[in-house]
């Protein structure tokens, strides 16, 4: 099993959970965070005073998957997240020990 | 049916009067707003108490002596009839408390103008101690000397000199701008404003919406305060009068805030809806002193000149090191000075009234100096005996916390 973390833009989120509906998956944890990466931050004007935004509004996605359906929702995801302009987004790609589902108490890829 | 026309004159006056009142009220909702969305969310609940309890220090110190030093009478209104034909000494074409329900709301704006420019750093105990000394002794004075036409100190007659205010662009606006200057210079500005280089740092409000609501709301409330100002309207004449107020009033605020709009795109290459709502607010400042005589275009123009003066006003305030959150200080005080000077262009002083050059600059000074100068001792003694600014540590985490113990917008509550 691996846990599939996703930044992506705020605005490509629909696209996103529809491709990975599309794909048959089932649960997907989404946060709103900031962050920075290669795009870096942009100057705001507040009265006359200029102040830099370092943090970006991005969106971030956490599911889990059984090891067949990374590639598969790894392609879902870039594929609608893609806008060819910089700040798209990373996804990280890490191992998951253990999944719990909490109501049955069923665990591993049964869980998922 | 003499006696009944004056009935209905009297009816008319009392409740056009009251109405406006109740608008001019409406405004400290507007202040409220304004200032809310002008400063960060971790100072929120703190500036609204501030401005929801000014304005009942305002109503009750005017009640107990204000109005009794600004108009004479004794103190609590307990001269005031509730008739002003049956046994008053001059028959009045309105009922006397409605004129002290007219009067009491002006204070309240006066002191509105203060908490926006000491917002975010100054204790809220000392604010409202001050509170009670600028509504219940310096405005009154001040009006004395101006709408209540008693000679300043037995020196001069403001009036006979040649000064003219009809709404209070200096009374009420300037005035308040005055004590907020006091004020600020002797709390400093907030920490992080300046840095140690000395350049101006932004901190932006938290909810311009709410700014953009508190000016739309004292826009709505400026019909009242200088529209209400005619004093009358059940008549062919004054019924003129109150629309032309209305008109140029209107023009004025959209003058404003066309060129403030207009100026800031010029000045820092972007549309600063902050300053535009600062613009528009300056358009009315500068037409309160005289909404009658101007044409619509020369209230809109005159606006126009508020709007464009404000924003350079705002930029210099802060190259001074004069912290003002929501620009009080640019918008009631230069902007109002503005307007007394302007006053003369359209009503030059005849035998008929009007003002002079001279005798508004000599009411802008008297005004300015006594408020000024009282205020900077009050700020000073409360500094020595309670202090006026939060420690540094309460500033970092906000005044709501340490001043109300509420957030404005709490979140992962849980009861104990």
């Amino acid at each position: 099993m691996k846990m599939i973390t996703a930044v992506i833009k705020p605005f490509k989120l629909d696209d996103v959970r529809e491709a990975l509906a599309n794909i048959g998956v089932q649960g997907v944890t989404v946060s709103e965070v900031k962050g920075f990466g290669r795009q870096k931050g942009h100057t705001e004007l507040y009265r006359g005073a200029e102040y830099v935004v370092d943090f970006l509004p991005k969106v971030q996605l956490e599911l889990a998957l059984p090891d067949d359906q990374v590639d598969v929702a790894v392609d879902a995801i870039v594929s609608a997240a893609n806008t060819g302009k910089i700040g798209d987004g990373k996804i990280f790609i890490s191992p998951l020990e253990q999944v719990i589902r909490i109501r049955t108490g069923e665990t591993g890829d049964e869980a998922v | 049916m003499e006696n009944n026309i004056f009935e209905l004159q009297y009816a008319l006056d009392t409740f056009y009067f009251l109405i406006c009142g109740a608008l001019v009220m409406w405004m400290a909702a507007g202040f409220a707003m304004l200032e809310a969305g002008l400063v960060r969310s971790k100072n929120t609940t703190e500036i609204l108490t501030k401005n929801v309890a000014l304005y009942a220090v305002a109503c009750t110190m005017y009640l107990i002596c204000g109005y009794a030093i600004m108009y004479g009478g004794d103190i609590f209104l307990s001269t005031i009839t509730g008739d002003g034909v049956a046994g008053a000494e001059e028959p009045a074409t309105y009922a006397p408390s409605a004129d002290f329900f007219f009067q009491v709301v002006f204070v309240a704006t006066a002191m509105s103008i203060v908490s926006g420019a000491v917002a975010e750093r100054m204790k809220l105990w000392a604010f409202l101690a001050f509170a009670v000394v600028m509504t219940g002794f310096i405005y009154p004075m001040e009006g004395s000397w101006t709408w209540g036409g008693n000679a300043v100190f037995g020196m001069y007659t403001l009036g006979d000199l040649g000064f003219s205010d009809f709404a209070g662009s200096g009374i009420v606006h300037m005035a308040g701008a005055a004590a907020a200057l006091a004020g600020v210079l002797l709390l400093g500005a907030r920490k992080g404003k300046y840095s140690a280089s000395g350049a101006i740092n932004a901190i932006p409000g938290a909810n311009l919406p709410l700014a953009t609501l508190g000016t739309f709301i004292l826009w709505m409330g400026w019909f009242g305060f200088n529209g209400g100002s005619v004093l009358a309207t059940a008549s062919v004449e004054s019924a003129n009068a109150v629309a032309v107020v209305f008109m140029n009033t209107n023009a004025a605020a959209a003058g404003g805030l066309i060129a403030a709009l207009i100026v800031a795109r010029f000045m820092f290459g972007k549309a600063d809806l902050t300053m535009a709502l600062n613009g528009a607010l300056a358009g009315l400042v500068a037409i309160t002193a005289e909404p009658s005589t101007p044409t619509a275009l020369q209230a809109t123009l005159f606006g126009a000149l508020g709007g464009a003066l404000v924003v350079f006003s705002i930029v210099t305030m802060d190259k001074l090191k004069i912290d003002d959150p929501v620009g009080a200080i640019s918008v009631h005080g230069v902007v109002g000075l503005l307007g007394l000077l302007l006053v003369p262009v359209t009503n030059p002083l005849t035998e008929d009234g009007g003002a002079s050059f001279s005798g508004q600059l000599i009411g802008a000074l008297t005004i300015f100096v006594w408020v000024f100068v009282t205020s900077l001792v009050v700020w000073g003694i409360l500094k020595a005996v309670m202090g006026i600014r939060v420690s540094e540590q309460e500033e970092y985490d906000g005044v709501d916390l340490t001043e109300c113990g509420m957030e404005a917008y709490p979140e992962f509550t849980q009861s104990k």
